[in-house]
């Protein structure tokens, strides 16, 4: 069995990640709040973690809302 | 105590100064930040940091739906209406810049101006008629090829005169001008839309008509001219954390430092019961406690009335005076002895009382709230009769 792959989209600060989390939750779109991992930023904040199959519908639903920096596959 | 302080309820009528009572769910907010919240907002990105995180968020989006603003991030929050008017105007305006206002403007807009005129800044006053009416015609002649930016108050704190905010916005759009608006009086009093009235920046004070605590307000900046736009203070942000300088985005840019998190808690909740109301609801009801004050008013010999004659050209704010008392004496008697708390002098507006002509003696401001109810407007006016009938000489 394929084992799951996930994405993050990391923002310009936490305030636009809690952001996207609003959106992502009144769109029904499963995710995660993770801090960001130690080898992608130093940032002392959090990114989004969606599974891999949803990233073009999650970047549908922020487009134009909430700007991200990128997305990243963990 | 003195037996009348006793004996008498409170009739809070300083509603210009600092709104009371708060509707309930405000202490609620805040009580329900410090005992099951706690936690540094945007920094530690724990549980109960992210918890912290969404209650800002909540706030930025209640007061977004407010002022129709579709990107809840274009608000940074800061202590009050006046740091955000400092940021904007000191964060805007360059030596040799040309800036125009109005003669009513609060002390806030004066007082940076004056300092940035002692740096090279070109300002224009607008007098305003006497009862404190701006012209937008005498704004758009006041026009330079150098002038920058356009800062008005939505409405006075004196005489509670209201102004031609959309038709500035026109102009100032029309021109290039950044307009920038003080809505301490009116944010959650008057509807306030961003867009349709061209305001480039907003100024708003969370402990007034929004029903927050004191110690908090915030800043509404157009998209893009955050590029432009200096702020105050810089320091950690939570973002961005390897770099050494300051974020260029909203709304960190003007957010260093831990927030005022259990105050933004508590001005959510006020925000919310605002749009619960609705903003038509309380403003109808606040033109109708001040239409009776001024009919009140009007058959007392012996009482100047200040600003517009109707109730619909006015926030439910009134300056008047009463002949032979001055008055603080005025406002010491309505607190001693009838409980009614009210606000003598110049209301931290000095011009705004050269303009109606009280600039030597100042004025009594009532200012009435969406909790204030007749008996209280009709108490108040026996008293004031009691005070204009048998005046002290001073």
């Amino acid at each position: 069995m394929e084992e799951q792959r996930y994405v993050v989209f990391l923002f310009p600060s936490v305030s636009y990640a809690l952001k996207a989390e609003k959106i992502l939750k009144v769109a029904g779109i499963a995710h995660k709040l993770i801090p960001v991992p130690r080898d992608i930023s130093s940032d002392c904040g959090v990114c989004v973690r969606i599974t891999e199959d949803k990233q073009q519908d999650v970047e549908r639903e922020l487009l134009g809302k909430v700007g991200w920096d990128k997305v990243l596959l963990l | 105590m003195p037996p009348d302080q006793l004996n008498h309820p409170i009739i809070y009528f300083d509603n210009a100064a600092t709104s009371w009572p708060k509707p309930v769910g405000m202490m609620a907010a805040m009580i329900n930040y410090n005992e099951q919240i706690g936690g540094s907002p945007g920094r530690s990105g724990h549980q109960r940091s992210l918890d912290a995180g969404r209650v800002i968020l909540e706030a930025r989006e209640a007061l977004a739906e407010l002022f129709g603003c579709d990107d809840s991030l274009r608000i940074a929050f800061t202590k009050n209406a006046t740091e955000a008017l400092n940021i904007a105007l000191s964060g805007i305006l360059n030596p040799g810049d040309h800036v125009i206002t109005s003669s009513m403007e609060h002390n806030s807009v004066l007082r940076p101006l004056r300092y940035l005129e002692s740096q090279g800044v070109q300002i224009s006053i607008v007098s305003c008629s006497g009862d404190g009416r701006l012209d937008a015609e005498d704004v758009r002649a006041a026009i330079r090829p150098q002038t920058r930016m356009l800062v008005v108050t939505h409405a006075s704190n004196v005489t509670g005169t209201i102004q031609p905010i959309a038709e500035l916005g026109k102009i100032a759009g029309h021109h290039g001008i950044i307009f920038c608006v003080d809505a301490a009086q009116t944010a959650g009093a008057l509807p306030i839309h961003v867009d349709e009235m061209a305001i480039d920046l907003l100024a708003f004070s969370g402990h007034k008509s929004l029903f927050g605590p004191q110690g908090t307000g915030g800043l509404y900046v157009r998209e893009g001219l955050e590029k432009q736009l200096r702020p105050l203070m810089m320091g950690g942000t939570g973002s961005r954390s390897e770099f050494e300088g300051q974020p260029d985005f909203m709304p960190d840019k003007y957010e260093s430092g831990t927030p005022n998190t259990i105050g933004i808690a508590g001005l959510g909740a006020g925000v919310r019961f605002v749009l619960a109301e609705g903003v038509e609801a309380i403003r109808s009801k606040e033109e109708m406690l001040t239409t009776r004050f001024l009919a009140g008013l009007a058959a007392l010999p012996g009482v100047t009335v200040y600003g517009p004659p109707d109730a619909a050209s006015r926030t439910s704010v009134v300056s008047f005076n009463i002949a032979g008392v001055s008055p603080s004496e005025a406002a010491l008697e309505f607190d001693e002895h009838f409980g009614i708390l009210c606000r003598p002098g110049l209301q931290c507006a000095p011009a705004a009382h050269r303009t109606i002509g009280t600039f030597s003696q100042g004025t009594i401001r009532f200012g009435f709230g969406y909790f204030n109810k007749d008996e209280e407007i009709d108490l108040a006016l026996e008293a004031i009769q009691s005070l204009a009938g048998g005046g002290a000489p001073h």
